[in-house]
């Protein structure tokens, strides 16, 4: 007895390793990308892996990634079908715009006529940190939208979905076809095996213009924020404690 | 001049505290703009805007509109979105202006893309010069720090939490009605349940001081020594590592790094914390901060105000009876 088998678009963009040391770049407005290690962004591998473990519950179904970019982006689509998504389109832009709006735009335009039961994103990218894009397509497409789902599931043809909020959890339940923008806590998701691998190289990955909305958001400086002093070690043990109490007092005035 | 609206978010029929950040930023981004007005938009059952109307106020709203219906006692996304664009649509806005918290991360776009505006999310400064906006918003997990210029108007700005802090400029707003623009009983997305936290402790983006707690704890029993330093402080709020929560010793939700919560409190004490690099994007701009761990070179002392390198299990609780003395005597 198998959920019915679902069409689940996955959103997914590529980013920096998150464990970077970051430089500005010499034009002053993006970050230095040399030597950095670019992937599929983490929220966007939850997504992902969401998505194939619906369709593997329903034993059906399909997975289809997408992503907006310059050509260095198919590396992260075709690491999603080495995970098991059965295709991708690539949406090819010179970079991705810093308008999130202008993206959803470009995705929207694609995923419209998809016939997808769910889209789903991550719930936000680890470089613009905004969380715009995912919800911004549901709106464009006119469909229900679920943010930063930490559980997700499909029960009798509705989705269900557990939302963190702030020292509390939301439960709700919508309609499909839906937009699910994805937290941690849905899955950890799998290294692709080395069949997994070899298959992605056979699936279709299709190209085609991104048709992006208009820019109005630019980045006018990037900037490092400025280093916390170095830290000062005040003692061992619980002798220390009363030095400590005493600078918090004093010194920070926090106590 | 341009006006400003605010969604002032509300939950369980009470004002939040980021609500009255994003007034007080409304409030400098009207004056900035050559004296606008403010509108604040409160949406809930019957009876919730008249108990925020005077706080609002205080905090600079020159218009306070109450949207009021029973079904709005749960967060109906749709009807709230739908709302707050048919308000800022009918023109004269310079900007619409929410809160980074869970609500206002799930409003902004959908209002966004209702107005075919630009957005800018989790701000924390916003600078007007003339015709140009300019916002600071911490990309890259805080390690970058944006400055973004938006064209157009009206733009959609959502504010970090804690990073404006709520001014009073003691204004007495008149107030106004609106019916949702939506049914908010028919939504679409529907809340089944709520399910509520850690009793009577503040949320983690409101608290001044926050006790975290590492796998340096060594046991999750002995995760109650983090609660009793909590509770000597008073007020404070727990959190814990991603290494804490994977493990299940503390809920997702009280998570304290890159990919759970970005807190800056007053005071950030780090118990039997190493100091992971997705931990340090969570908590480094805390105020004040505090390490207690038992490795001398564990990262986290790179960043600490304060350090006392020994075993949690001893010095937790020394400090725990210290502050609450000195809680006693102040």
């Amino acid at each position: 007895m198998g959920a019915p088998a679902v069409k689940i678009a996955v959103c997914i963009k590529r980013t920096p390793d998150s464990e970077s040391r970051f430089k500005i770049a010499a034009s002053g407005v993006a970050i230095d990308e040399t030597g950095l290690k670019f992937d599929m962004d983490d929220f966007a591998g939850y997504a992902v892996e969401a998505a194939l473990q619906l369709n593997e519950k329903a034993g059906g179904g399909e997975t289809v990634v997408v992503a907006v970019g310059p050509d260095s982006v198919q590396e992260s689509l075709r690491k999603a079908m080495s995970m098991g998504a059965e295709r991708a389109v690539h949406l090819k832009a010179d970079a991705v715009p810093a308008d999130g709006l202008a993206v959803a735009k470009a995705l929207a335009a694609e995923l419209r006529d998809g016939g997808y039961d769910l889209i789903l994103f991550g719930k936000h990218a680890f470089d613009t940190s905004a969380g715009v894009v995912g919800t911004a397509t549901a709106e464009l497409l006119g469909l229900p939208c679920v943010t930063a789902a930490s559980q997700l599931a499909i029960v009798n043809g509705k989705g269900e979905a557990r939302r963190e909020l702030e020292g509390a959890a939301e439960l709700v339940e919508f309609t499909l076809p839906a937009v699910v923008t994805i937290d941690e806590g849905v899955a950890r998701p799998r290294y692709p095996s080395l069949k997994g691998i070899m298959a992605a190289k056979k699936k279709p990955l299709e190209t085609k213009p991104a048709q992006l909305g208009a820019s109005r958001v630019s980045v006018q400086k990037a900037e490092l924020p400025p280093e916390r002093p170095a830290g000062r070690i005040i003692g061992e043990g619980s002798a220390a404690v009363p030095e400590l109490v005493r600078l918090l007092q004093t010194e920070a005035k926090v106590l | 001049m341009a006006n400003v609206v605010v969604f002032a978010e509300t939950r369980g029929g009470t004002l939040r505290k980021v609500a009255l950040e994003a007034v007080t930023a409304a409030r400098a981004l009207a004056d900035a703009s050559g004296g606008g007005e403010v509108h604040a938009i409160v949406a809930g059952t019957p009876g919730t805007a008249s108990a925020a109307t005077q706080q609002l106020g205080a905090h600079g709203a020159d218009v306070v509109i109450a949207v009021e219906h029973a079904a709005l006692a749960q967060f109906a996304r749709e009807s709230i979105a739908a709302t707050v664009a048919e308000r800022a649509k009918q023109g004269g806005y310079r900007a619409v202006v929410l809160g980074f918290s869970t609500q206002g991360r799930d409003l902004g776009p959908r209002l966004a893309a209702k107005l075919d505006a630009p957005i800018a999310a989790d701000v924390t400064e916003i600078a007007v010069s003339g015709d140009s906006l300019t916002v600071k918003h911490p990309g890259y997990a805080n390690k970058v720090t944006l400055t973004l210029t938006l064209t157009g108007s009206p733009v959609v700005l959502s504010v970090r939490p804690g990073a404006f802090t709520a001014k009073e400029s003691g204004k007495t707003p008149r107030t106004e009605s609106a019916q949702p623009a939506l049914d908010p009983s028919a939504e679409r997305v529907v809340v089944k349940d709520v399910v509520e936290g850690a009793k009577g402790r503040p949320d983690l983006g409101e608290a001044q001081v926050i006790v975290a707690g590492g796998r340096g704890l060594k046991a999750a029993e002995n995760f109650k020594l983090v609660e009793e330093l909590a509770d000597a402080f008073g007020n404070a709020a727990v959190g814990a590592t991603r290494a804490v929560t994977d493990d299940g010793w503390r809920p997702h939700s009280d998570q304290i790094g890159q990919t759970g919560r970005q807190v800056s409190p007053q005071l950030y004490l780090a118990v039997g914390i190493s100091g992971a690099i997705q931990h340090l994007a969570g908590m480094r701009t805390s105020k004040t901060i505090v390490a207690i761990n038992k490795d001398k070179d564990a990262p986290i002392f790179k960043v600490a105000d304060y350090g006392i390198v020994g075993d949690v299990l001893e010095v937790v609780p020394a400090l725990t009876a210290a502050v609450a003395a000195a809680k006693k005597g102040s």
